[in-house]
């Protein structure tokens, strides 16, 4: 009765009669593939002009090869060393005090037990995340401003200052804002990821260690960080994998593209660099070379922090 | 679970705290609302927390008749409809079409794809890309190059590859062809994860500035969110006062109440308030959607 129906095995048929039979499959596929190979394949073999002195009128076949000219001119340069430690230490920076925050704050909300409660202060947590960078910036000048700005009035309300901080005109405050910005506009959001894991904990764990009387902190402390332990790991890895991305957006908006010369000894990274040499000087094979100098860099972090990671504990990305 | 008293001293800190920090996320739109809503010239007095204190309307009226906000406004919902609606159309399509086992290639077009998810060519190869193909100062560089996403085509494959293998078959069984049965059968099946993505990725759109501001040099094409961000970074308030246009001219000069910024919050407030409205929306899905790209990404 409910027999199923085989296909009868003949003749293996040619690839090209497959392919032919699921013509309207493959015309779904093709429009993707035609453009990722237009739109992120032809930029990655764009790449070589960073070892070519690229002529606009020359084109790019035409325009002589230089080999690693570029690199060592950007090397030699001396703005070197201050862009090199602009972009790692804001990107350190913001790995050490906003890498742990979602952490942080996933074990707390975790500790809450009203859920309607808890379910409210996540929502709010996030919202930061869907708030464009420009308007997060202007949230930045506002509340900053010299001008009444509400955090200097906080802290005259407080009496720790005196008189207004013109807080953006200031060098030893830029990182801090920097990291402060970001970890108000990602912790909620990065959290997600850190409760998920946690809700996969077995209870019984932690009904076994109530009934041997551990308290709040050494359940959190021998029970919810080891097992979330290889989620920290791989995204710690990926982090550091990032570590020459100091971000773009943060900077940029707050140092009006990066020409805010106030401010320049402190926020002039390697991606500013990149933005202000190629896309306004119009130097593109300068400014192609000094990006795949990050990016040959930051392969190279991702490597070493993946083979540490598999040294240290039993946790890698490969 | 029966709590010792240090217990429940830890989570009432635990809950003060996390409503502190509440707090200070909501605290600058709340700030900025209140001086959007305050008059200029008494703002600059200082004081204004969450609360206006000589309200007023004002602002919106300038901000809402300046040609140039407007016309910003307008591109960003052109980009952000045109742009939402060909990539759902192009990245769901190839998402189903990965769905299937039995696609030829399909193994070759996987790797293709997460491979750029790793690599890629940098802001200077792909600014020359776009100067060749033409797509520099054109209303279409904002939408063109975000059709495919291989991240959101890796939702869409993972969400279609769930749906009954009988479906297919008895559809197909009744001559059924694959345009057919993914138009007419798998798409209404999916509105839970078209509506997830495409929220994303109008708010993406919404949110975008850094194409524009590097691939776009005419001001009547940029959208709202560069635009802002020019109007903040304009030196003074003069200088930004004068560039408005005519109608708003007008009024600014009839009364002297405004400063650049309370304009610059209600323009900001303008731009925000698309976003505050699908919130609850995006919210609804972002959970699910992070869960299913994150299981078999």
């Amino acid at each position: 009765m409910a027999k199923k129906i085989q296909p009868l095995k003949l003749k293996k048929d040619s690839y090209i009669m497959r392919f032919s039979r699921q013509w309207q499959l493959q015309t779904m596929v093709l429009p993707a593939i035609i453009f990722i190979f237009i739109f992120m394949y032809l930029p990655m073999w764009g790449v070589l002009i960073g070892f070519k002195d690229y002529n606009i009128y020359k084109g790019f076949a035409e325009s002589p090869w230089v080999g690693l000219k570029h690199f060592r001119y950007f090397i030699n340069l001396p703005e070197f060393p201050r862009i090199m430690k602009n972009t790692l230490g804001i990107s350190i920076a913001k790995l050490v005090f906003g890498f742990p925050a979602p952490i942080i704050l996933a074990l707390m909300l975790n500790e809450v037990m009203n859920a309607s409660l808890r379910r409210t202060i996540q929502t709010i947590s996030y919202l930061p995340h869907f708030i464009s960078w420009v308007i997060v910036a202007g949230f930045v000048f506002e509340l900053l401003s010299v001008n009444n700005g509400s955090v200097n009035l906080l802290l005259r309300w407080l009496g720790i200052i005196d008189e207004n901080i013109n807080w953006m005109s200031r060098k030893e405050y830029f990182w801090g804002i920097l990291v402060v910005v970001n970890i108000w506009k990602g912790v909620g959001f990065n959290a997600i990821i850190y409760l998920a894991a946690i809700s996969g904990i077995d209870p019984t764990l932690y009904e076994a260690a109530v009934v041997e009387g551990a308290g709040k902190l050494k359940r959190i402390i021998y029970i919810t960080l080891p097992c979330i332990s290889t989620t920290i790991i791989i995204l710690l890895i990926l982090s550091v994998g990032n570590i020459l991305n100091a971000g773009y957006d943060d900077i940029m908006l707050l140092t009006n593209m990066g020409k805010n010369g106030i401010l320049y000894d402190v926020s002039n990274t390697i991606d500013i660099h990149v933005y202000t040499w190629g896309i306004e000087k119009q130097r593109f094979s300068y400014a192609t070379a000094v990006g795949v100098f990050k990016s040959v860099l930051n392969v190279v972090m991702l490597y070493s922090a993946n083979a540490i990671s598999r040294k240290l504990s039993d946790s890698s990305l490969w | 679970m029966l709590q010792s008293r240090s217990e429940k001293i830890a989570n009432y800190i635990i809950i003060g705290l996390l409503i502190m920090f509440c707090f200070t996320v909501l605290y600058p739109f709340l700030n900025i609302l209140a001086i959007s809503f305050n008059v200029g010239t008494d703002t600059q007095k200082g004081g204004i927390t969450l609360w206006p204190r000589a309200f007023t309307t004002e602002n919106y009226y300038v901000v809402l008749h300046d040609s140039r906000l407007l016309n910003s406004f307008f591109i960003s919902v052109a980009r952000t409809v045109l742009g939402t609606a060909s990539h759902i159309f192009f990245t769901a399509m190839f998402g189903y079409a990965m769905s299937k086992k039995y696609l030829l290639n399909r193994k070759f077009y996987m790797i293709f794809s997460i491979f750029t998810m790793y690599f890629s060519g940098g802001l200077i190869p792909v600014f020359l890309l776009f100067r060749d193909l033409k797509l520099i100062d054109t209303f279409w560089v904002m939408v063109i190059p975000n059709i495919i996403s291989v991240w959101d085509m890796i939702i869409f494959r993972t969400f279609f590859s769930e749906l009954p293998v009988e479906l297919e078959e008895s559809a197909k069984l009744d001559g059924c062809n694959d345009y057919l049965y993914y138009f007419k059968i798998a798409i209404p099946l999916s509105t839970p994860v078209i509506a997830a993505v495409s929220v994303f990725n109008a708010i993406y759109h919404w949110n975008s500035w850094f194409d524009a501001a590097v691939f776009i040099n005419n001001e009547k094409l940029l959208p709202i969110q560069t635009m802002l961000n020019n109007i903040i970074n304009a030196n003074t308030s003069a200088q930004m006062l004068m560039e408005m246009n005519a109608s708003a001219q007008e009024l600014i000069s009839k009364r002297q109440q405004f400063t650049s910024k309370s304009l610059v919050s209600a323009a900001m407030m303008v731009t925000t308030i698309p976003i505050i409205f699908v919130y609850p929306f995006a919210q609804k899905y972002f959970t699910k959607g992070i869960m299913v790209g994150s299981l078999k990404g």
